[in-house]
């Protein structure tokens, strides 16, 4: 036992181990996303974060040692959101057609998705951390940790509220829009873009190409509102 | 495709070196991205090589996200103690905002 302890500590010290954790819990998410034909509730990104959080308190790993390794997959998000300019340029027709219900939807629902957010947990008497680090919670993880580091709160923990929050749109966003009748690729796809960025569009980008690069340019077009509106907001309420 | 690699890691080192010379408060990928869009627009085609790049990095999207995700652990305390609020805002504010983001496009949008 102490053997396996051990080795444990031994290859913890290499990056090799969080970037193995990583690629299995995913891979098995995977698998297991597929194997149910890619029912939201199967969610990959869910699956891997309750299990790998579960293994490091299992074997007492502490998060900054598993993120020596993982760093380098979190590194490619940079690289990955330049990338989302290709979907969009394919799907340039349709945002020509609907140039200004486009950013007229994501300023509405960009504002939306701040007001929303930091008024439902103050009523709910969430302290003032929580408050400014919610407030950038729909946007990409990069952005929004750049934008709480700005406005006074924790970058961490808003990575941690992002992410969660494009979980939430990946697994229950579809079900939410049938539900109040929008079934437009553009109108879905945009939506969850808004809301749960790249999760969210990851989610989309699997169901339907329209409605992933809408989901992508929600995601894109929202990170530069949030970016611009809401330090503005904050002069406002200071 | 190597090359295209290239470009994308080239273009966000612009964004990065855009932002740090102007202070804009947009981060640095974001303008990455806003440049291969205008690139693509000017050039009137995706070349292959970047649709494999491209294609490739889109595939593994969600993959990217969890080593963040997992910092969930440094927070237990501060989410134990602040569970309602939380869960509120991130569960129920996110979809509210979907429900509402959907609907404003489907009334705006006619191109449909």
């Amino acid at each position: 036992m102490t053997l396996l302890t051990d080795l444990w500590a031994h290859l913890a010290q290499t990056p090799l181990l969080g970037i193995f954790v990583t690629l299995g819990c995913f891979c098995a998410g995977n698998w297991m996303y597929q194997k149910t034909n890619q029912h939201p509730l199967a969610n990959p990104v869910l699956f891997s974060i309750i299990t790998i959080t579960f293994i490091l308190w299992i074997t007492k790993t502490d998060y900054l040692t598993y993120f020596d390794g993982a760093k380098y997959i979190h590194f490619l998000l940079g690289p990955a959101t330049v990338a989302l300019a290709v979907p969009l340029y394919k799907n340039l027709h349709h945002v020509k057609a609907a140039l200004f219900p486009i950013f007229a939807t994501v300023i509405l629902g960009g504002l939306f998705a701040i007001a929303s957010g930091v008024g439902v947990a103050y009523l709910l008497g969430g302290s003032a951390e929580t408050l400014l680090s919610l407030a950038p919670k729909s946007v990409t993880a990069p952005v929004a940790m750049g934008l709480s580091d700005i406005i006074g709160g924790t970058p961490s923990l808003t990575a941690v509220l992002v992410i969660l929050s494009g979980v939430t749109g990946a697994v229950l966003g579809g079900a939410v829009l049938s539900l109040v009748g929008v079934k437009d690729k553009k109108a879905r796809g945009i939506a969850v873009g808004i809301a749960s960025h790249g999760i969210g569009t990851a989610r989309k980008l699997n169901v339907h190409e329209t409605a992933g690069a809408f989901a992508g340019l929600g995601m894109g077009l929202n990170a530069l509102a949030t970016a611009l509106l809401l330090p503005l907001l904050m002069l406002f309420f200071t | 495709m190597l090359m295209y690699f290239f470009l994308l890691c080239a273009l966000q080192l612009v964004g990065e070196a855009i932002v740090f010379l102007t202070g804009a408060p947009i981060p640095g990928p974001v303008i990455g991205m806003a440049l291969l869009l205008l690139i693509l627009i000017v050039k009137n085609g995706v070349p292959d090589g970047l649709d494999q790049a491209a294609g490739g990095l889109l595939k593994i999207l969600s993959l990217l996200f969890i080593p963040a995700g997992v910092g969930v652990s440094l927070h237990f305390n501060l989410i134990a103690a602040e569970w309602l609020p939380i869960s509120a805002a991130v569960f129920g504010a996110t979809l509210l905002t979907i429900a509402f983001s959907g609907l404003v496009m489907k009334l705006l949008d006619k191109s449909s």
